[in-house]
């Protein structure tokens, strides 16, 4: 019991220095660059609490929960051997943290309000929300596809570069075509779509098949799941917007 | 009371998160994998550690650091403020009258990206993974100079106003070519760290900040140039995860020793 609460202490400290970076720096600019006073010094300590305390509880549960949940599963498919089920996990996976990630709903929200300021969607809010709507499914569609591709790529052991440097391309020559207002919702929307809950998992994903695949090292083939599904819903976006 | 009810908010969005995961995860372990889960009580545990601790996280910013992190990102962005440094009215300001939200933007690009916890899951994962030979906090620290230098270069060219298409196309050419000289080992793990540095903590804040420029300069338009500093700080993220290997490399191969 003693033990218990001296790692929590530790840990405890351990987020506080994660944390202390940004209190520095808010405290700096409030105090000497903005000149003004600290308005509720209480409540912010308070909460700086909060976030350590969380932050150590959420460390804990992923070296409980999330890691090994992630890496049983690829052993459990690996040893089943059916990549269909595999491939299908993969893009369930992929699109339902994607659907319902908050971030994402915010932005898919100002790039409707963007799309019926342009004039590219009539104003209104049926055809608004059906626009929101259409980008959020399109880019939970991208994440899925995106894990199916990289769960491939560890089964296949396709070098990741080629892969990437080739979506790069794609995006590249979409940016050519895309309209102009939407070029700043792809590009972000490939930084919102992985949620804190969705990276550990789906990198003890990775990293748990391409150790349980003869072959495959786990650092060479394990990682990149996260990359491939920055990368696709930029394209589709950019699609999205010139079909739209 | 207004807490608990703030609590229990965060709680409630938190869940909505996390329950997707929750049943996809056991809805196949069930159906298809048809075997059960291994230490399920202990994975169970696991999870509500993880919705606990993300709801206080949350919770948290949003009671202390958030508030003042956006207050402090549209007072460094208003022209008062910026003019009192320029101290004339003149119609144009110069780009470098900004120098304070550029320096702003880097601090808080580094020091929010410390503390995202999907980054440290990651460390993590890439220190057992490598045998130690990645560590925890080298990985942190070169993916928080990435997030660092890209907020801040994105800032820069909301004042100025150059397309942002130049720059993220000009920096994959730069990943391109950087993951030939790169070690082979670093580079899915420099690929992923750009998608993995955005989230909780930075995304809320950098938004705020970009608005902020967007409306304050003039020309600018918050609904078009509010956008892209997220790309930038998942692409130069790869830049610096490629860096910081290729510089371990060379200095083990040089002989030179931490002492």
């Amino acid at each position: 019991m003693w033990h218990a609460f001296l790692a929590l202490g530790r840990s405890l400290l351990d987020s506080l220095r994660d944390l202390a970076p940004i209190i520095i720096v808010i405290a700096f600019f409030q105090l000497a660059v903005l000149q003004q006073p600290i308005p509720d010094l209480a409540g912010l300590l308070g909460g700086t609490l909060l976030v350590a305390l969380g932050l150590t509880f959420f460390i804990y549960g992923l070296d409980m929960g999330l890691f090994p949940i992630g890496e049983s599963m690829a052993q459990a498919f690996a040893q089943k051997g059916s990549v269909f089920w595999l491939l299908v996990f993969a893009f369930t996976l992929g699109f339902s943290t994607t659907i319902a990630e908050p971030a994402l709903i915010a932005v898919a929200d100002e790039a409707a309000e963007i799309a019926a300021e342009g004039g590219m969607i009539e104003t209104g809010n049926e055809s608004m929300e059906r626009y929101a709507f259409g980008l959020r499914l399109t880019v939970a569609l991208s994440v899925g596809l995106a894990i199916v591709i990289g769960v491939l790529r560890i089964l296949k052991g396709w070098p990741i570069h080629y892969l990437i440097i080739g979506g790069y391309l794609g995006i590249v020559i979409m940016t050519g075509f895309a309209p102009e207002t939407i070029i700043g919702i792809a590009y972000d929307s490939g930084g919102v779509t992985t949620s804190t809950i969705t990276v550990p998992l789906v990198t003890a994903l990775g990293v748990g098949l391409a150790s349980s695949i003869r072959g495959r090292n786990p650092m060479v083939d394990g990682f990149g799941l996260i990359a491939f599904a920055s990368l696709t819903p930029m394209i589709f976006v950019m699609a999205y917007g010139m079909i739209i | 009371m207004e807490w608990l009810s703030g609590f229990a908010d965060t709680l409630w969005s938190t869940l909505d998160d996390v329950l997707p995961i929750a049943l996809v995860i056991f809805g196949f372990q069930l159906f298809v994998l048809r075997r059960p889960v291994p230490n399920l009580r202990r994975v169970l545990t696991g999870f509500f550690y993880v919705l606990l601790g993300l709801t206080l996280f949350l919770q948290g910013l949003e009671q202390a650091l958030f508030p003042l992190g956006r207050l402090m990102a549209e007072q460094l962005t208003n022209p008062a403020f910026i003019l009192e440094g320029a101290r004339q009215l003149t119609a144009a300001v110069h780009w470098s009258e900004y120098y304070w939200v550029f320096i702003f933007a880097f601090a808080i690009g580094f020091s929010t990206t410390v503390a995202e916890p999907s980054l440290i899951a990651v460390a993590i994962k890439a220190h057992k993974v490598s045998g130690g030979a990645i560590g925890v906090w080298g990985l942190r620290i070169a993916v928080a100079i990435g997030v660092a230098f890209g907020i801040a270069l994105g800032a820069w060219r909301i004042v100025t106003g150059y397309p942002l298409q130049y720059f993220i196309i000009s920096g994959y050419v730069f990943v391109i070519i950087q993951t030939y000289f790169a070690p082979r080992m670093i580079v899915p793990l420099a690929y992923d760290s750009g998608g993995v540095t955005t989230s909780t903590v930075t995304v809320p804040l950098v938004a705020a900040l970009g608005l902020g420029l967007a409306e304050s300069v003039p020309g600018r338009s918050p609904l078009l140039d509010g956008f892209g500093l997220i790309a930038f700080a998942s692409l130069f993220p790869i830049i610096s995860v490629m860096a910081y290997a290729q510089i371990s490399e060379f200095r083990a191969r040089h002989g030179v020793r931490d002492k």
